[in-house]
């Protein structure tokens, strides 16, 4: 009850059953915000148990949530004008479609929840609405079987749930396809990227150290010139392998995302190279950073574009596993020896 | 933009034609139009669209689909290989390989 989105409650035969609204206020939404940029995201989660939604009696529809806010909050959001009953999980603060395939969202933990919250009290009918997206941790016949409550699979998309209501619980065209829009990949650029951020920070002070032996001035001075190069270099790589491989996605060549990671990598290799000869400030670059840098900003690329798997929505595990067994030791191989050419490259 | 297809041939998904009663939960639950019904029978239609993610084998009363459901997360596989049990979304492919009991489960990860 003694949440900020909670407003008044609701007397059932099970007891107050805190409310809520559909729309969403300024803190909401400055917490999804902040959720996208991997601030307090794992913590972003609400109090599992029974919810009513506007104004819902006892045949009212129950829809089937996790209690990450971030789905909740999409959830109420669609069902603006709506009464009905929403059912939270316990899947620790994790979205829908990853707990199910933790097995957080799942039969067990439906079958407790629709127990815990007495929701055979609260309604007459013998039905949830759970996403599609959590059927790989819930087996519907079972929940069936244990709990007495039909299981019917809403659509994928929280946003078609009026439409899909409206029309007697039938999934229309498109309704049940995962979809990977250039939106939704875009949404999930800066989690990754504020992840690349923290390694690239851990790594800096021993680029500007090493900087600091590189051309005929002062240490200080190259290592601010020389290193501030550096790691212009490694932002670059970032941007290819968590902004610009992800955006380009469907249309990289390839079909391993390593491999789709390479081509935005090369490319910033060279408008990184240009950048750094057309300085003035600074000696042309020789052979061995000059070969350098395509083998660490690609490599580093490629291996950024790798973990995009997880975000997608199109890669298998056995794909995954078979991508790896080649792209994991051809990385490790072109960022050690990017790496030995670039401080060989001081040195001599 | 088609439909996006990722490395092919490698999926473990299997149907036993003669175990499905056409149902059609399969179809329902899979996000990528793997399956299709035709004459009251399951089909795998378009199997390189897999995912892996178990939805259609844990849902199946019939008990008619198998896969070594998982999550393609090349970021899960390292934390599983290097030890790693609290990272970013917490995902570990081990929860899936040593209990291969559990009949299903997997799905995409964060």
């Amino acid at each position: 009850m003694n949440q900020p989105f909670v407003c008044g409650s609701i007397e059932t035969p099970a007891g107050k059953v805190p409310g809520v609204e559909s729309k969403l206020n300024f803190r909401d939404r400055l917490g999804t915000y902040k959720v996208r940029w991997a601030i307090g995201r794992m913590r972003y989660r609400i109090d599992p148990g029974l919810y009513a939604l506007g104004a819902p009696d006892a045949d009212s529809p129950v829809l089937i949530s996790a209690n990450f806010k971030m789905s909740f909050d999409l959830l109420r959001e669609a069902l603006a004008g709506r009464n009905a009953w929403i059912l939270v999980l316990d899947t620790d603060g994790i979205n829908v479609w990853c707990a199910a395939g933790k097995g957080t969202f799942g039969t067990d933990e439906l079958t407790r929840m629709v127990e815990s919250s007495g929701l055979a009290l609260v309604v007459r009918h013998r039905r949830v609405i759970v996403p599609q997206l959590g059927a790989p941790g819930i087996s519907a016949h079972e929940v069936q079987k244990l709990s007495g409550f039909k299981v019917v699979y809403g659509p994928v998309r929280a946003a078609d749930l009026p439409e899909f209501m409206d029309s007697g619980m039938k999934a229309g065209p498109g309704m049940r396809m995962k979809t990977f829009t250039t939106g939704e990949r875009l949404s999930l650029v800066p989690v990754e990227m504020v992840h690349a951020f923290k390694t690239l920070l851990m790594v800096l002070p021993l680029v500007f150290l090493l900087s600091g032996f590189s051309g005929h001035g002062g240490f200080v001075s190259n290592a601010l010139r020389f290193g501030g190069f550096a790691a212009l270099g490694l932002i670059m790589a970032i941007a290819a392998g968590c902004l610009v491989t992800p955006v380009l996605l469907p249309w990289l060549p390839g079909k391993a995302f390593s491999l789709k990671g390479i081509w935005p990598g090369i490319t910033c290799a060279l408008l990184f190279l240009s950048m750094r000869n057309a300085t003035r400030s600074l000696p042309a670059a020789g052979w061995l950073e000059t070969a350098a840098w395509p083998l660490i900003i690609a490599g580093v690329s490629a291996y950024l574009a790798m973990n995009f798997t997880g975000c997608s929505t199109f890669t298998s595990l056995s794909g995954v596993k078979k991508e790896m067994r080649w792209a994991v030791p051809a990385q490790i191989t072109a960022v050690a020896l990017g790496a030995i050419f670039w401080i060989t490259s001081i040195f001599v | 933009m088609g439909k996006l297809v990722y490395i092919k041939d490698v999926v473990t998904l299997q149907l036993d034609g003669e175990g499905c009663t056409g149902c059609a939960m399969c179809a329902t639950v899979c996000p990528r139009a793997v399956f299709e019904i035709s004459h009251s029978k399951a089909r795998v239609a378009d199997r390189d669209s897999c995912i892996e993610c178990g939805a259609c084998a844990l849902n199946c009363p019939a008990g008619a689909v198998s896969v070594r459901a998982g999550v393609g997360c090349a970021t899960a596989v390292i934390n599983s290989m290097l030890g790693i049990k609290t990272s970013g979304c917490d995902c570990s492919i081990d929860q899936y390989e040593l209990n291969e009991k559990i009949p299903a489960k997997g799905g995409g990860c964060c």
